[in-house]
């Protein structure tokens, strides 16, 4: 954990700052980070699977030397299992004890039981507690895997940073935390929410930057493999495909080739190593004879 | 000036309000004797000088919901520049030339509800009984379909017999618990608060049970020429469907497929309507339904089919372009939710053989097939949404020869 960094003060320095972790955003991108730090409201990042949502999370909880809390949702997620839960077990044995030791006064019974130490802190009661080292950044990932009652619940967290747990009392955070919300659209969020956040559409990086990345990220690779493989990934995105390659995949491509240590594109490595980049099989077999022989010839040509 | 509330004002201005009210009631508005007494008792408070102001006024007794103000305005302007007695109340500001304009969503109702009681009450057979044809002339074929020229007698019976079917509201069992007493699940939590009461014995044992919900439904409605005397049917249905349950949506596919969720959003039919025809481009044309289904499957399937969605597919699958790609994308779409049902109305003709190339090709992908062309079979449908999946409708088809 690195020491706490100030907030940066323009978009160029939020450019930079994730820049330097090795994060290279799109400007548009590096404008609503620093909007959502400036402005203290959540930010909501929608896009295809694997053109780097969650990873902005992370790489801000890096550059800001904050923890990074995360929640990872799914259906029928809970309060239970995304606030707060009692630790009933623990409760019961204080109940024993208690009667053991003869004590008979229920209202101290009741207060005792229900005092902090028994409560076990989900990620989002955490995301609310004071943090020496600054408000926390809280990532709730995949929120349309959650369903509506959760998306409500959430709603009112969000906007007044507080949960109130009935024998407890009110928790209110003392600076509201960085919220990063992700979703995959596989259901639509409600509008009331995304209204309360700053919306983007995290979209496939262009040529250039997709390159860098790749440079940055797989240092070890050659200068012509690079350049290759980020033709051959942007000419499949053309394609029709049911699921076109993100970022993630280019990154996990790349590695993999580098492992294999191959020099450039060749049909029968390109044919080895499809299943890094497509995932379904329907489009690994659009990608077989002339086809792929078309693409390759258009990645490996200069 | 003083107000007695027990006698309110008698005489021309008195009749025009009850009169006005009862013109509203029958455009489908609450209004009650009490909102009758209130209007006049306002309008003597008001000093009557312009019409906007008697406007604002009425509109603010009459009006108690938000999808009511446009019927109100278009009754307001009809009953008030009908009555001539108008001139005697006010100095009314002369209308603006309508008669240029087509008339808005709602005005068929307004006029309907104003004119004679006699044209009002046509004959209605049950509907059981009386297939529902709606008269498509050629001109409007090739145009934008105006839903807002649907007749009050149309909407009446239809939505009448739908709000009278009560739709399934527990089809999907979910994750998510709440109390139960026969619950499968400990509530260890209530239970140690229950405990509390009784000094830390555990008298009363809470449970859990999992929450049953509504499923999501998807429908797909084709909306080419060959369909078009169901199309306004549908989306009358699909209108009710969106006001019972949350998760609904609705495409409209012709030769492309359009996205008609949130016009259907709108409590009134007629503005509902209204507005998925100004959003769909292709009223009537061909059908490219493997064309409709890969757009589909490609940008809206992972969007709006998780959480054990349920499709509802309204086409008569006369496809011309019957290929394999149809197959593909009609399997696509049946391993993406959770069941597919076929509406198709051909199924109205006894003796019906899956002849047509695109029927056969998409018949072994689909869950269910069934008849929709008039309101026992929507009654029917909604009878299979409860029940749980079954193949016997298939046996509604023999093969052809």
């Amino acid at each position: 954990m690195t020491a706490t960094a100030a907030i940066p003060t323009s978009v160029d320095a939020t450019l930079e700052m994730l820049t330097s972790r090795g994060y290279l955003a799109e400007r548009s991108l590096a404008t609503v980070v620093f909007l959502a730090l400036k402005m203290g409201r959540p930010l909501f990042l929608e896009g295809e699977a694997g053109v780097g949502k969650t990873e902005i999370a992370k790489v801000l909880s890096a550059a800001l030397g904050r923890k990074l809390i995360r929640l990872q949702c799914y259906e029928g997620l809970d309060v239970a299992s995304a606030v707060y839960e009692w630790n009933s077990a623990a409760q019961m044995i204080a109940i024993r004890l208690a009667e053991a030791a003869g004590d008979t006064d229920r209202d101290q019974l009741s207060s005792d039981i229900f005092a902090e130490r028994y409560l076990i802190k989900r990620p989002l009661l955490q995301a609310l507690e004071p943090d020496v080292g600054g408000a926390p950044v809280l990532l709730i990932d995949e929120l349309d895997r959650a369903d509506e009652a959760f998306e409500a619940y959430l709603l009112e967290i969000l906007s007044d940073f507080q949960v109130t747990i009935p024998e407890f009392g009110t928790v209110k955070a003392p600076a509201p935390p960085i919220v990063i919300v992700t979703s995959n659209r596989t259901r639509e969020i409600h509008d009331a929410l995304k209204r309360r956040c700053l919306y983007h559409w995290v979209d496939y990086p262009t040529a250039e930057r997709e390159l860098a990345i790749v440079k940055s990220r797989v240092p070890n690779i050659s200068a012509k493999l690079s350049a290759q493989v980020v033709k051959f990934v942007q000419a499949l995105r053309n394609q029709d495909f049911y699921k076109s390659p993100g970022v993630a995949e280019t990154l996990d491509w790349a590695t993999a080739l580098t492992e294999l240590d191959a020099r450039s594109l060749t049909p029968e490595v390109v044919g080895d190593t499809l299943g890094a980049l497509l995932k379904y099989q329907d489009d690994i077999q659009r990608m077989q004879g002339d086809n792929l022989q078309k693409v390759l010839k258009e990645a490996t040509s200069d | 000036m003083t107000i007695d509330h027990l006698n309110p004002p008698t005489g021309l201005m008195a009749d025009n309000i009850t009169g006005f009210a009862r013109a509203l009631r029958a455009a489908g508005l609450p209004v009650g004797p009490g909102a009758v007494i209130d209007a006049l008792n306002a309008l003597q408070v008001i000093e009557i000088g312009n019409r906007a102001d008697v406007f604002a006024t009425l509109q603010a007794i009459f009006v108690k919901r938000h999808e009511h103000a446009l019927i109100f305005a278009q009754a307001f302007d009809l009953f008030f520049r009908a009555a001539e007695e108008w001139k005697h109340l006010l100095d009314s500001v002369p209308l603006p030339d309508q008669a240029k304009k087509p008339p808005p969503p709602a005005s068929r109702r307004v006029q309907e509800a104003m004119a004679k009681p006699a044209m009002r009450d046509a004959e209605e057979q049950p509907p059981q009984e009386q297939e529902i044809k709606l008269s498509v002339s050629d001109r409007e074929v090739l145009q934008k379909k105006d839903f807002a020229q649907m007749s009050a007698a149309e909407i009446a019976q239809v939505t009448r017999a739908i709000a009278q079917m009560s739709l399934p509201q527990a089809e999907l069992r979910t994750r998510r618990t709440q109390p139960d007493k026969r619950g499968l699940k400990l509530d260890l939590r209530r239970t140690l608060r229950s405990s509390l009461r009784t000094g830390g014995d555990i008298v009363e044992i809470r449970r859990l049970g999992l929450i049953d919900r509504p499923a999501p439904i998807v429908a797909l409605l084709d909306i080419s020429g060959s369909m078009s005397e169901y199309t306004r049917l549908f989306l009358h249905f699909l209108h009710a469907i969106t006001d019972a349950r949350k998760r609904v949506s609705v495409f409209l596919f012709g030769t492309r497929l359009t996205n008609v969720t949130r016009s259907l959003k709108a409590r009134d039919p007629d503005e509902a309507l209204a507005s998925c025809s100004s959003s769909v481009e292709d009223w009537a044309g061909g059908t490219r339904i493997s064309e409709s289904l890969h757009t589909f499957n490609k940008l809206w399937g992972r969007r709006v089919l998780g959480q054990g969605a349920i499709v509802l597919l309204i086409s008569d699958g006369l496809e011309r372009e019957a290929d394999a790609r149809l197959t593909f994308e009609m399997d696509r779409l049946h391993r993406s939710c959770r069941r597919l049902i076929w509406l198709n109305p051909l199924l109205r003709f006894d003796g019906f053989e899956a002849k047509a190339q695109g029927i056969k090709m998409m018949l072994p992908h689909v869950d269910e097939l069934r008849p929709v062309h008039n309101l026992s079979s929507i009654e029917g449908l909604i009878k299979a949404l409860a029940s749980p999946p079954s193949a016997h409708h298939r046996s509604l088809i023999r093969p052809a020869a």
